[in-house]
This record gives structure tokens, C-alpha cells and sequence, in this order.
């Protein structure tokens, strides 16, 4: 913070001591980095490059010990045989994703413009399911979707079931992705929403816009940090999951999560595993990247 | 410039409108007539109900009853957007993601104007700001953004333009020279404006007509010199400039003026001056209107009212002297003397304060004061 520093002592005070106050800051400031730095070195950085090695090494003739080496070729090979599981991931996330923007604009907007003293309540509901355990609630969403259950009578009475059930299919999977990442869409939506000064929005009807115009020209601009922030907390993760593919789907829904668990603790093809996690972040990064440039140059008028 | 599309300038009427929150009534039983192309100012205290006039005029908030006419037209029931009015919000409101160019380009678009570059121009131009257009909102100062406030309402040629205090978030220096802009801007387009303040020196320099807001209700609406010279309630006398009061009873009349005891003086005034022509009454006049001589002059115009007291206090301020003087049945009077002499009293010094009947005014006692 060396600009606060002409504030805080005045010109005449001379310079010396000034001058070492803010080397003392600065420093005080390192040192509280230090923690922080730790922590992303042991954490994340020792084992990203140790992945990255593990990625490389070649198989010996013992199964499931393997020797360093540089084997880019396990990056194709993993490819080659399980692009369908990297498809199905970002198929499954996408529509997820859209599924959750399209239900969580709505409750978000009610939230922030409309929920008055309920406010602190909803956004408590919101978050309310984090208080049960990621894995029980995907447990739960079998005995929802089950065979004999309402939902899925409902369906087949109308005949919209092309496999006349909807646990153990793509859409059972799809619709617990949306399900359990919800409230990552929902939080950030509502605080862009919740930002956005009412005032706005009666200028806008002042100046001739129907609500409809109003909506699309102020409201959706200025809602769109929080709509990115929410489809990237919301694709990023879905991308990533195997539980709800493990416990919604079958075998044949499996996604890359599914595709890098399996390698590492049923084969323990561990450069196979460390391959498939590198392309997975890649294509992530990529995504992100091309996402985030699109939306900030977008034109929104 | 002139008003060439959009709506013709109108008369605007604002007939029995009240609005209540709850039990609260924010405005009560509102009618007034807003003349085509004037300068109005709705002058009135903090929470008078200035805004929610406004609002209603503007159709962002619904009245309990009465009706909103311009022109011929009711508009009551008109939603907001269709309503040939716009509003310079009291904090300005412009849109933090759109360019000025688009900001005042707004209203224009959303009326389906194909080609809005060339009146867009002309009115960044008329406001000063060319050399803006391709800033956003945040990069501006805030007579700036005031400025594209204002030119982004009157860019849609409304058949009334409603003003927020719009000069209450500037200091003192803008503000007046805001003003002066203002004006210029109102005498170039011609369309109503209705200025809403609470200042009333900005009421009086800026309006041809201004009404006195108190509690939800008009005390009194005309142009600001009949207002001051002759104001009809206690409010109205103290609200707008400074008066001094008395409080006495009619005795008598003499020809076509009033005769008021007070605390054991008499004072006259016309009594088409006076809202009482009989009773307890207040008189008035205000401090300009006082000349303060010593005790023992004799100076004072035979036909002047006069009471006496003690200078409490002198203050010097070049073109005038401001003197309290302590009258003999302990109010204290303020009286504005130009220093015409040299000669200024003192305190302590006993004076006769004396002025014209014609300057005096007589106005109900307010309930409860
Ligand atoms: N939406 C509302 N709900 C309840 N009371 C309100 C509302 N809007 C305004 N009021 C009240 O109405 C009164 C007039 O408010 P306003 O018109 O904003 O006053 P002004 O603009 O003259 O300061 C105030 O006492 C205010 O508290
Ligand atoms: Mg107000």
C-alpha cells in the first residue's frame, strides 16, 4: 500500500521515516501472504506438478507400478478411448447448466426484487440443502426418480419416456446435476440481481420501456457477472462429477469423472487417470477462457 | 431548438389527488393547474409529499384518488411508459452499463426512432456535452451527470418535464450555476417544467410560478414575488424568506384598513391584506420591509406602525446590518437595514422599529402555535 503513504504523514514530517514506515508495511503485508502461499504450494501446486509426472510415466512389468518416463502418447491413448465419456461430461453439464440458469433466474429475481422481510429466510432455504450430505441427497433422487415411483408413472402414463423409465438414463443424471448445483447458480445470480438499483428499472419504464424491454436492456446487463459467475460455479463442477453418473445412471452414461475414478482406483492405470484429469482441465480452461472473453466483449446494447 | 415532434406542451392538471401509505396521507386532496411551457416549482419542506406527487404524475406511483389530466387527456390509468412524461430523477438514475450517447439515445429507441444520431448530438450539445458521448455514467462529475439526466428526459420532447430536486446532490457553486443552466435550457425548449426543491431562494430565482407544499397540501401557489410580498399562511411567511410576526385581535377599521391591537399597540393594514377581517389574527411583515430609528427620533411617517424596543444583537455583514431587537413584550423582531449612514446602533440601544401599513400582512394563528 505504498500510495497511502503521502496521506498518512504529511510532506513537512520529512521523508526517512516515511519512507521505512512503508517498507514496514509492505513487509507486514509478505508475511501475511505466507500462509496463503503455503497453502496453494502443498495443496495445489506439489500435487499438479506430480500429477503431471504420473501422466507421463510408462508401465512396468509388474501391474499397477509404473516408471518415470516421458509417454505423451497415454494423452491420445486416453483419448482415443474415452472421448465418448469427455462428450457425455460436457453434453450432461451444458444442458444442466441451462436447466439451472432457467430455474434459478427466476427464484433469484424474486428474491432480490420481490421476497421484502422473506428474504433472509429464502436465501437460507437456498443453502439449506448443504446441510445434508452431498452423497445422501444424490441417494435420495433414486427413490424420486424410481420405476415405481409418481414422477416417473406420471411420465409413462403420457408416453414421454423413450425408455419407459428415467432412473439409470441420461436424464436422471442430467437432472441430478441441476439439482445439486442449484444453490451455485442461484447465490451469485441474486447478488448481481440484488445490486441493481430499482431506481433503474422505474427510469427505464419513464423512458418507454414495456417491462418486457425493461427487462432485456437493464435488468439482464447489468444481472450478467452474476450469470457468468453462476453457469461457470455451476459447468465447471458438473463437468468434473462422477456421483450423479455412479448413482442416476448406467454403465453406459458414465462420465470423464467416472472415466479417471475407475483408472485410478479399479485398474490403477494411474497415468491413464493423470492423463485424463490434464485434458479434462485443459479443455475446462479453454472453455472458461473463450466464456469469459465472449461475455466481457459482448455487446449488450 | 423547438418542440417540433413528440407531444404538444400542455396544461397539466393534478385534480383532488391524494395518496395514502397505510394510514399515512403523503399527499391530501391535491389540485392544481400547471399552465403549458411554465417553470413550476412544488417547493416544501423534507417529506411533504413533493416525490410522491411527482411519481404519481409520472405513473410510477399509483394515486388513492383524484385524476391526472394534460391537456385534455386522462392519464391517470396510463401506465408509465406511455405517458408523455419524463422524469430527471433526484439521483440521476442513469443506466452504469450504457454509454451518454445511448443513455439519452434511450427513450428515443425504445419509441422505435430509426436514425437518432443527429437529435442525440443536438442534445448532448444543448446540455455541453459533446465531447462525452462515448463515456459511461461513472466517469462523469456530478453536474455532468446531471446534466445528461436532464438531456436524456427532454430528448423525448415530453408534454412535461418533471425535475427531482435535481440540483440537491450538487454544492453550492453548481447549484448555481446549474440553475442559470437550467433556465437557459427551459427558455430554449419551451416544455413544462415542474422543479420540485426544497430551497426555497432556488424557488424563487428559478420559477414563474411557485407552490408552497406543507403536510400533503398547497398553502399557496403564485409567482414567487406575489408569494413573498403578501403570503397567506404562518408556514408560508416563514418558510418562504423570514417574517416577523404578532399575534393581536381586530379593534376597528379606519376607511379601507384594518385595526389591530397587539399587546397594547395598534397597527393597521389593508384589509385586503389580511386573510381575517375580524378576531385573533397574526400581522406580519418581513425584515426588509423595517426601518430602525432611536427611540427619541422624529423621523417616523406619521401613518407608519411602530413598536419599540432593545438592539440584542448587530450584525455587520457591508451592504446591511442584521439587528434583533427585543420588542417591550419579549418577542424578538429581525430587521435587514441597508447601511445607507454610517450611524448603526448599538446594543443595548432603545429603538423604534416602524414601517408602511401597506408592507403588513394579517394571516390566521395556526393550530396549535
Ligand atoms: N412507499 C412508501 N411507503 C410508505 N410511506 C411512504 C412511501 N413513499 C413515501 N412515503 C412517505 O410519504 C411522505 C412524503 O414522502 P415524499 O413524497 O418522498 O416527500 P418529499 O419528496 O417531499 O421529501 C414521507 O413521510 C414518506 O415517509
Ligand atoms: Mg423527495
Amino acid at each position: 500500500m505504498p500510495s497511502l503513504a503521502p496521506t498518512l504523514s504529511s510532506p513537512s514530517a520529512g521523508a526517512p521515516p516515511a519512507a521505512s514506515g512503508v517498507r514496514r508495511r509492505t513487509r507486514t503485508a509478505y508475511l501475511l501472504l505466507i500462509p496463503g502461499l503455503l497453502w496453494l504450494g502443498i495443496f495445489f501446486v506439489i500435487p499438479l506438478v506430480s500429477l503431471f509426472f504420473t501422466s507421463l510415466q510408462a508401465p512396468t512389468d509388474k501391474a499397477g507400478v509404473y516408471q518415470p518416463a516421458l509417454q505423451v502418447s497415454n494423452y491420445l491413448v486416453a483419448l482415443q478411448e474415452y472421448w465418448p465419456q469427455f462428450i457425455r461430461s460436457f453434453v450432461y453439464a451444458g444442458i444442466a447448466t441451462v436447466l439451472a440458469l432457467v430455474i434459478a433466474y427466476p427464484l433469484a429475481y424474486f428474491i432480490a426484487f420481490r421476497a421484502g422481510k422473506w428474504k433472509a429466510l429464502m436465501l437460507v432455504l437456498v443453502v439449506a440443502p448443504f446441510f445434508a450430505s452431498f452423497l445422501l441427497r444424490t441417494y435420495a433422487w433414486r427413490t424420486i426418480l424410481s420405476d415405481e415411483g409418481a414422477i416417473t408413472t406420471f411420465f409413462n402414463a403420457l408416453h414421454l419416456l423413450p425408455q419407459g423409465r428415467i432412473l439409470n438414463t441420461p436424464i436422471a443424471v442430467v437432472l441430478g446435476l441441476t439439482y445439486n448445483f442449484l444453490p451455485f447458480m442461484i447465490l451469485p445470480l441474486f447478488a448481481a440481481l440484488d445490486k441493481i438499483d430499482p431506481r433503474l428499472i422505474e427510469a427505464s419504464k419513464d423512458l418507454y420501456a414495456k417491462p418486457s424491454t425493461a427487462f432485456r436492456k437493464v435488468i439482464w446487463p447489468l444481472s450478467l457477472p452474476g450469470v457468468v459467475a453462476g453457469t461457470l460455479l455451476t459447468f465447471i463442477p458438473a463437468a468434473g462429477d462422477y456421483i450423479n453418473a455412479t448413482l442416476l445412471g448406467a454403465p453406459g452414461d458414465r462420465m470423464v469423472g467416472n472415466a479417471i475414478q475407475t483408472n485410478f482406483l479399479q485398474f490403477r492405470d494411474y497415468p491413464t487417470a493423470s492423463a485424463l484429469s490434464f485434458i479434462l482441465m485443459a479443455i475446462i480452461l479453454t472453455l472458461v477462457f473463450v466464456y469469459i472473453r465472449r461475455a466481457g466483449t459482448e455487446d449488450l446494447v | 431548438m423547438t418542440v417540433a415532434q413528440g407531444s404538444e406542451v400542455q396544461d397539466l392538471n393534478l385534480v383532488d389527488l391524494v395518496k395514502s401509505f397505510g394510514d399515512f396521507v403523503a399527499v391530501d386532496d391535491l389540485t392544481l393547474t400547471i399552465p403549458a411551457g411554465s417553470f413550476f416549482a412544488l417547493l416544501g419542506p423534507s417529506g411533504c409529499g413533493k416525490t410522491t406527487t411527482l411519481r404519481m404524475v409520472a405513473g410510477l406511483e399509483e394515486p388513492t384518488s383524484g385524476r391526472i389530466m394534460l391537456g385534455t387527456q386522462d392519464i391517470t390509468d396510463e401506465k408509465p411508459y406511455k405517458r408523455q412524461v419524463n422524469t430527471v430523477f433526484q439521483s440521476y438514475a442513469l443506466f452504469p452499463h450504457l454509454d451518454i450517447f445511448e443513455n439519452v439515445a434511450f427513450g428515443l429507441r425504445r419509441r422505435g426512432v430509426k436514425n437518432v444520431d443527429a437529435q442525440v448530438n443536438d442534445m448532448l450539445e444543448l446540455v455541453e456535452l459533446g465531447p462525452m458521448a462515448r463515456r459511461k455514467p461513472a466517469q462523469l462529475s456530478g453536474g455532468q451527470q446531471q446534466r445528461v439526466a436532464v438531456a436524456r428526459a427532454l430528448i423525448n420532447h415530453p408534454g412535461v418535464l418533471l425535475l427531482d430536486e435535481p440540483l440537491g446532490a450538487l454544492d453550492l457553486k453548481l447549484r448555481r450555476q446549474m440553475q442559470i443552466e437550467l433556465k437557459r435550457i427551459q427558455d430554449e425548449v419551451g416544455t413544462t417544467f415542474v422543479h420540485v426543491t426544497h430551497d426555497q431562494e432556488e424557488a424563487m430565482t428559478m420559477a414563474d410560478t411557485v407552490a408552497v407544499m406543507n403536510k400533503g397540501r398547497i398553502e399557496q401557489m403564485g409567482p414567487p414575488v406575489d408569494i413573498y410580498d403578501l403570503p397567506r399562511t404562518a408556514f408560508v411567511a416563514n418558510f418562504l424568506g423570514q417574517s416577523n410576526l404578532a399575534q393581536g385581535s381586530v379593534s376597528g377599521t379606519s376607511g379601507d384598513n384594518l385595526v389591530v391591537s397587539s399587546s397594547g399597540a395598534s397597527f393597521t393594514l389593508p384589509s385586503e391584506r389580511s386573510v381575517r377581517q375580524d378576531g385573533d389574527l397574526l400581522i406580519g411583515v418581513r425584515p426588509e420591509k423595517l426601518a430602525i430609528d432611536a427611540a427619541d427620533a422624529d423621523t417616523v411617517p406619521d401613518r407608519h406602525n411602530r413598536l419599540s424596543g432593545k438592539v440584542t444583537d448587530a450584525s455587520f455583514t457591508g451592504v446591511s446590518t442584521q439587528y434583533l431587537v427585543m420588542t417591550t413584550w419579549g418577542d424578538e423582531w429581525i430587521i435587514f437595514e441597508q447601511n445607507r449612514s454610517a450611524d448603526l446602533h448599538q446594543l443595548g440601544d432603545e429603538v423604534v422599529i416602524h414601517w408602511a401599513p401597506e408592507h403588513t400582512f394579517g394571516l390566521e394563528i395556526p393550530a396549535g402555535g
